[in-house]
């Protein structure tokens, strides 16, 4: 059932992306930045927790995952850190994921060459 | 006073020279199209053993240039002028190539137009007497293209239905004020038209009205007719563009349609290549007129055609500022006879 309910709601965002390339001007890169700041806003109004409580990996790995880890991030440094927080506490949650895209980026561009398509 | 002039955008050539031979080199995925066995020399790896694929592309123009000159049983030194052209940044690959060629070099921008371009120059060159032998060359490649252009390609990125695939390849014809043709006789040179087109992903849209008005230009500069000619073939419309240029030029009275081909459309099966549009690049119309259009004339199968390449001159800066792409296309008629 988990698996499921983890592929309807990773499917939904995936095909919101893929509505968007196909219908408007707007290009991968567009995309990208829409979906992490909408992770981010949508964490902030309270609609993205309830999501990822209910699709688990299939909200939090795509992009808008990233903006959810952001803004809770932000939002748990604040209650305990105070305004400072709002600066803090996204590096802070995001920090393992950034080091490791920059750790495996970096170890598969060592290990491998671009091909044409 | 211009002696030579026709109308307001066409040149005659009194001395018309004479393409001698030809070389084209294509990469594998051109080398499974439909015009496969028109081509010298097909690869199988688009690296050519190179490290990188800018080397690669100045390799196939290098190569396609010393081919050419083999055919006719010439080498570099006896050439007065090489007219070159690609698509990448300061023209690096006709650059590199001409380095080693050590033939005195005009290095020509006009995108995709480039091929009509640098035949249209040369054949002046030899016209006026300045030049017994020239080369044309031109060259694209889908991977140097695409990062220049698009994206990096370990990105990955989708390509919507109206991209076109840019031609690896590279073809050279060998220009010459002796021979038995086929000869070079008219050049309208084009202007360029932009429609007001931003999708860079929309090229052929953008390039069409460009092509249509050189087209009809060359109609009222010369009083040719359609019938006059056996082919009229454009650069790389594809099929987006060739259908909006068909349009424009019939709506002017000139009925092409029964001649009227692209050669974007021809090189690749889109169906089976999943090619999208069609094939584009500076070395599109250069393999499809050096090695299907030129192998057409010497059978006679042609006598008479019009090579349209057309151009898109934007690049991906100017693009990100919102500006639209500006088209141009050049005509050159070669024809079995003089």
């Amino acid at each position: 059932m988990d698996f499921i309910k983890v592929f309807i709601v990773g499917g939904i965002i995936c095909v919101i992306g893929q509505i968007i390339m196909d219908t408007t001007k707007l290009t991968p890169a567009h995309v990208l930045v829409l979906f992490v700041t909408s992770g981010v806003v949508l964490t902030a109004i309270g609609i993205y927790e309830p999501i990822v409580k209910f699709g688990g990996a299939g909200a939090t790995v795509p992009l808008p995952g990233f903006g959810y880890a952001l803004g809770k991030g932000v939002i748990e440094a604040v209650n305990k850190d105070g305004i400072i927080g709002a600066f803090t506490g996204g590096i802070t949650a995001t920090a393992g994921g950034v080091a490791a895209a920059v750790f495996f980026g970096y170890l598969m561009a060592v290990i491998f060459t671009p091909k044409t398509k | 006073m211009a002696q030579k002039r026709l109308g307001k955008q066409t040149v005659v050539l009194v001395n018309p020279p004479s393409i001698i031979s030809t070389a084209t080199i294509v990469g594998p995925k051109e080398g499974e199209g439909p015009l496969k066995g028109y081509f010298d020399l097909v690869l199988e790896d688009d690296l050519w053993g190179e490290d990188s694929w800018e080397k690669s592309e100045a390799k196939l123009q290098q190569e396609a240039v010393k081919l050419a000159l083999f055919k006719s049983k010439m080498v570099p030194s006896q050439v007065d002028y090489l007219f070159g052209g690609d698509l990448l940044n300061q023209i690096i690959s006709s650059a590199y190539a001409a380095r080693s060629l050590k033939i005195p070099f005009f290095g020509l921008y006009g995108a995709c137009s480039t091929k009509s371009e640098s035949l249209s120059l040369g054949a002046m060159s030899i016209d006026g007497g300045f030049a017994d032998t020239v080369v044309c060359v031109t060259s694209s490649h889908f991977s140097t293209a695409e990062r220049q252009y698009r994206f990096p390609l370990e990105h990955g990125n989708q390509r919507p239905p109206t991209a076109q695939w840019t031609v690896t390849g590279s073809g050279a014809s060998v220009l010459s004020s002796k021979g038995n043709g086929p000869y070079i006789t008219h050049i309208t040179t084009g202007r360029i038209i932009d429609p007001g087109i931003v999708n860079a992903n929309n090229m052929g849209s953008a390039m069409a009205p460009a092509a249509a008005d050189t087209i009809i230009q060359h109609f009222k500069d010369t009083g040719f007719k359609p019938e006059n000619y056996d082919l009229i073939i454009t650069g790389d419309l594809a099929s987006l563009g060739k259908d909006i240029a068909e349009e424009l030029i019939v709506k002017e009275g000139y009925d092409i349609s029964k001649i009227f081909m692209d050669c974007g459309i021809e090189i690749f099966d889109a169906e089976r290549q999943d090619t999208h549009a069609g094939g584009s690049g500076c070395g599109c119309s250069a393999v499809v007129f050096a090695g299907y259009l030129y192998e057409m004339l010497k059978s006679k199968k042609y006598n008479k055609i019009m090579l349209v390449s057309t151009g898109a001159l934007h690049s991906p800066t100017i693009m990100q500022q919102g500006e639209s792409i500006p088209g141009i296309a050049h005509a050159v008629t070669i024809s079995n006879e003089r």
